[in-house]
């Protein structure tokens, strides 16, 4: 066959499979999550049904990410946005939705879902100073490491799906009826692992932690930044160390981004051990789903408390 | 739960102090830099301190306003409505216009508030183009966000071409450019507007490296004679390198490029210094080029080096005493340190060459603060 035959029989070939493809599958709702944790939680309620995108990338801090123009483009042509809402995302999401020009996604629109509403928030500041560090005006916004929590997103999420897509409701409520019995299966064995270690103290990087110390009963002592955003400094390395040895705290988490070095250092001092956990999907080898990032999570904590204790 | 909010229910509101301290060979230290940018004087500076509101003013629109508080090398404070604008929010078929008072999309640092400059000071090419004070006047801007699947946005920006702040256009400051006398040059159509056209494209070369480059243009009429006309074309890139597990977006490297050419149309003019004087009529080609790198080395704290050349194709007939025209070469490395995101120490030396006056040393330290609302960082 000659080049062009090649061409109009490929031609003619590729005009028959568009032909024959009926009826043709709806095309996904294009979903943008800030972050992969709710892109997580989207994928698994949406299904087939969505085409998920996260902006974040799981091993970067989500406070600080690059309001890059291929978001923008990203943003441009998203049916729902999904973003926290706690002020996490309010040095980046601003100037690329505005960028972005898309009123589908604009606050307040249905396909806008802001997961923080509904959410009982901790560290809520009663008085705002910034010499208290950076802190979040609305309150943490770390909040997805508390299943109950994740249950009230997750519900939100497929109320929202259905709103913007209501032909595939049916598939919605289906993956939500089960993501919400395993959550509670899950939950049910999570607490039952930690149950020995109620009390224990932990110390951690940033106030990231906060949620799943208190859903478990742990307690976080400190954290190696003194201060929300502070970097860690000498003084307080040092006060942080005093702490943890009177009161034999034995576990400092680090996250992906976070100065594993310092946390080392104040290891050594205290005998303690430096757990990677991370509260992103996919950070962290085999937490591609929230099951499996929880899994981890509380897996790798009572390993560890287990052997320090 | 009500969303609460820290700055305001319905605006966000900030203030940026600026605060340094110069130190220049140069006994002109003035002349280094035009405007009321460091150096401007040996010893403290207060360069700018701005007042910026911003908000969200129905379903259709935002609006900025920006009010700048400068004090002058004699400590006199002048206040100045930076910017003002509204911008659409959504336009169907990607568009978005913005109108008012804004500094104009061309390259990649005209835009930028002096809090989001790498450097102390702006680079002799913009400076040498656009005057102290940036490209910005009244008008109104269309932006095109194009439906392919890589960044590419195109602006057009439509703006009154007369004022210090179009300075290579009808401005009173003109004079610095030809050597001659600015005519009264007054509107009589769609002619004696400035056109400011933009394309910018981007791409992800990986998931750590964007690349973002844009060319632009600037047309309009001049007052140095009733048809004389200003063209300015640059070209920028911008790329960014940033670790994937970087923590308060740190660490990072980053570099930055712009070049710059005017073809400035002088008519036949009486010259400035000597009226009786008749200048002829001119085609003055300038070109200016800076690069720069930055690296954020850990968790705030970044270093830069950056180059900076111009050349001017100077009047004829140079009847007057303007430094900011000669051919110019300054080298620049600086170190920044935030303590938070909410301040900064900055401390530049640069090195600057210029034909005909000689060598000279600056040092520049800055200290920055910002209260209120923290807005969002672009790319």
């Amino acid at each position: 066959m000659t080049p062009l035959t090649h061409l109009v029989v490929a031609f003619g070939a590729l005009l028959t499979t568009a032909g024959a493809e009926t009826p043709r599958a709806a095309k996904p709702l294009i979903v943008v999550a800030t972050t992969p944790d709710l892109a997580a939680l989207a994928k698994a309620i949406g299904g087939n049904a969505v085409d998920v995108k996260a902006l974040a990338k799981p091993t970067e801090d989500p406070h600080f990410v690059d309001a890059k123009p291929s978001h923008i483009v990203t943003l441009n042509r998203a049916d729902v946005l999904i973003d926290g809402g706690a002020e996490l995302e309010l040095g980046w999401l601003p100037s690329l939705l505005e960028s972005a020009r898309n009123s589908k996604i604009a606050a307040g629109a249905p396909g806008r879902i802001s997961v923080s509403q509904g959410i009982h928030l901790l560290d809520v500041p009663t008085s705002f100073d910034r010499a208290k560090g950076d802190v979040h005006a609305m309150g943490n916004p770390h909040f997805m490491l508390d299943p109950l929590n994740v249950r009230v997103i997750v519900t939100q999420i497929a109320d929202r799906l259905t709103k913007v897509d209501p032909a595939s409701a049916a598939l919605y409520h289906a993956n939500l009826k089960w993501f919400l019995g395993t959550l509670d299966q899950k939950l049910l064995a999570w607490q039952k692992e930690l149950e020995p270690f109620r009390g224990a103290k932990i110390v951690t990087y940033h106030k990231d932690f906060v949620y799943l110390a208190e859903r478990f009963k742990l307690e976080v002592v400190e954290t190696l930044e003194p201060k929300p955003g502070i970097s860690p400094s000498p003084a307080h390395l040092a006060q942080v160390i005093s702490r943890m040895r009177s009161e034999k705290v034995r576990v400092i988490l680090v996250q992906p981004f976070q100065s594993r070095k310092t946390a080392e250092t104040v290891a050594r001092q205290t005998d303690a051990v430096v757990l990677d956990v991370a509260q992103q999907p996919g950070a962290l080898k085999n937490t591609a789903t929230y099951f499996d990032l929880m899994d981890s999570i509380v897996h790798t904590l009572a390993t560890a408390l287990q052997e320090k204790r | 739960m009500a969303p609460m909010r820290a700055s305001g229910a319905y605006m966000n509101v900030s203030f940026v102090g600026l605060t340094g301290f110069d130190w220049s060979t140069s006994k002109d230290v003035g002349a280094l830099q035009v405007g009321d940018h460091e150096p401007h004087v040996r010893g403290f500076a207060i360069p700018n301190a701005e007042l910026a509101l911003d908000g969200t003013v129905d379903p259709y629109l935002k609006a900025f306003a920006n009010v700048v508080y400068k004090l002058d090398s004699n400590g006199e404070t002048g206040v100045e409505l930076e910017e003002m604008f509204f911008l659409t929010t959504s336009l169907p078929g990607n568009l978005q216009v913005k109108g008012g008072q804004f500094f104009t999309e061309f390259g990649r640092q005209n835009v930028q508030h002096p809090h989001s400059w790498a450097f102390a000071d702006q680079p002799l090419a913009l400076n040498r183009m656009f005057g102290p004070e940036g490209l910005r006047s009244q008008g109104l801007r269309i932006s095109w966000l194009l439906p392919t699947s890589f960044y590419t946005e195109a602006t057009m920006a439509v703006l009154n071409s007369a004022g210090t702040t179009t300075y290579s256009f009808r401005s009173e400051e003109s004079s610095a450019i030809h050597g001659g006398l600015p005519i009264e040059r007054a509107v009589g159509g769609a002619g004696d507007m400035l056109y400011v056209p933009r394309v910018a494209t981007s791409v992800d070369l990986t998931s750590t490296q964007t690349l973002l480059m844009g060319v632009s243009g600037a047309f309009g009429p001049n007052n140095s004679g009733s048809s004389a006309r200003t063209q300015i074309f640059g070209t920028d890139l911008y790329w960014k390198w940033k670790s994937p597990t970087a923590h308060q977006g740190f660490p990072f490297v980053a570099f930055q490029s712009e070049a710059l050419v005017r073809r400035y149309d002088a008519a036949a003019r009486d010259g400035e210094a000597n009226p009786s004087l008749t200048l002829p009529s001119e085609s003055l080609r300038d070109r200016g080029v800076y690069a720069q790198l930055l690296w954020g080395i850990k968790p705030m704290l970044v270093a830069g080096v950056r180059a900076d050349y111009a050349n001017g194709d100077h009047a004829r007939y140079p009847v007057l005493d303007a430094p900011e025209g000669v051919n110019r070469s300054r080298y620049s490395t600086n170190l920044t340190w935030f303590p938070s995101e909410y301040s900064k120490f900055r401390f530049q030396y640069n090195y600057d060459h210029r034909t005909g006056i000689g060598n000279d040393h600056s040092l520049l330290l800055q200290f920055e603060f910002l209260l209120g609302a923290h807005a969002a960082h672009k790319f």
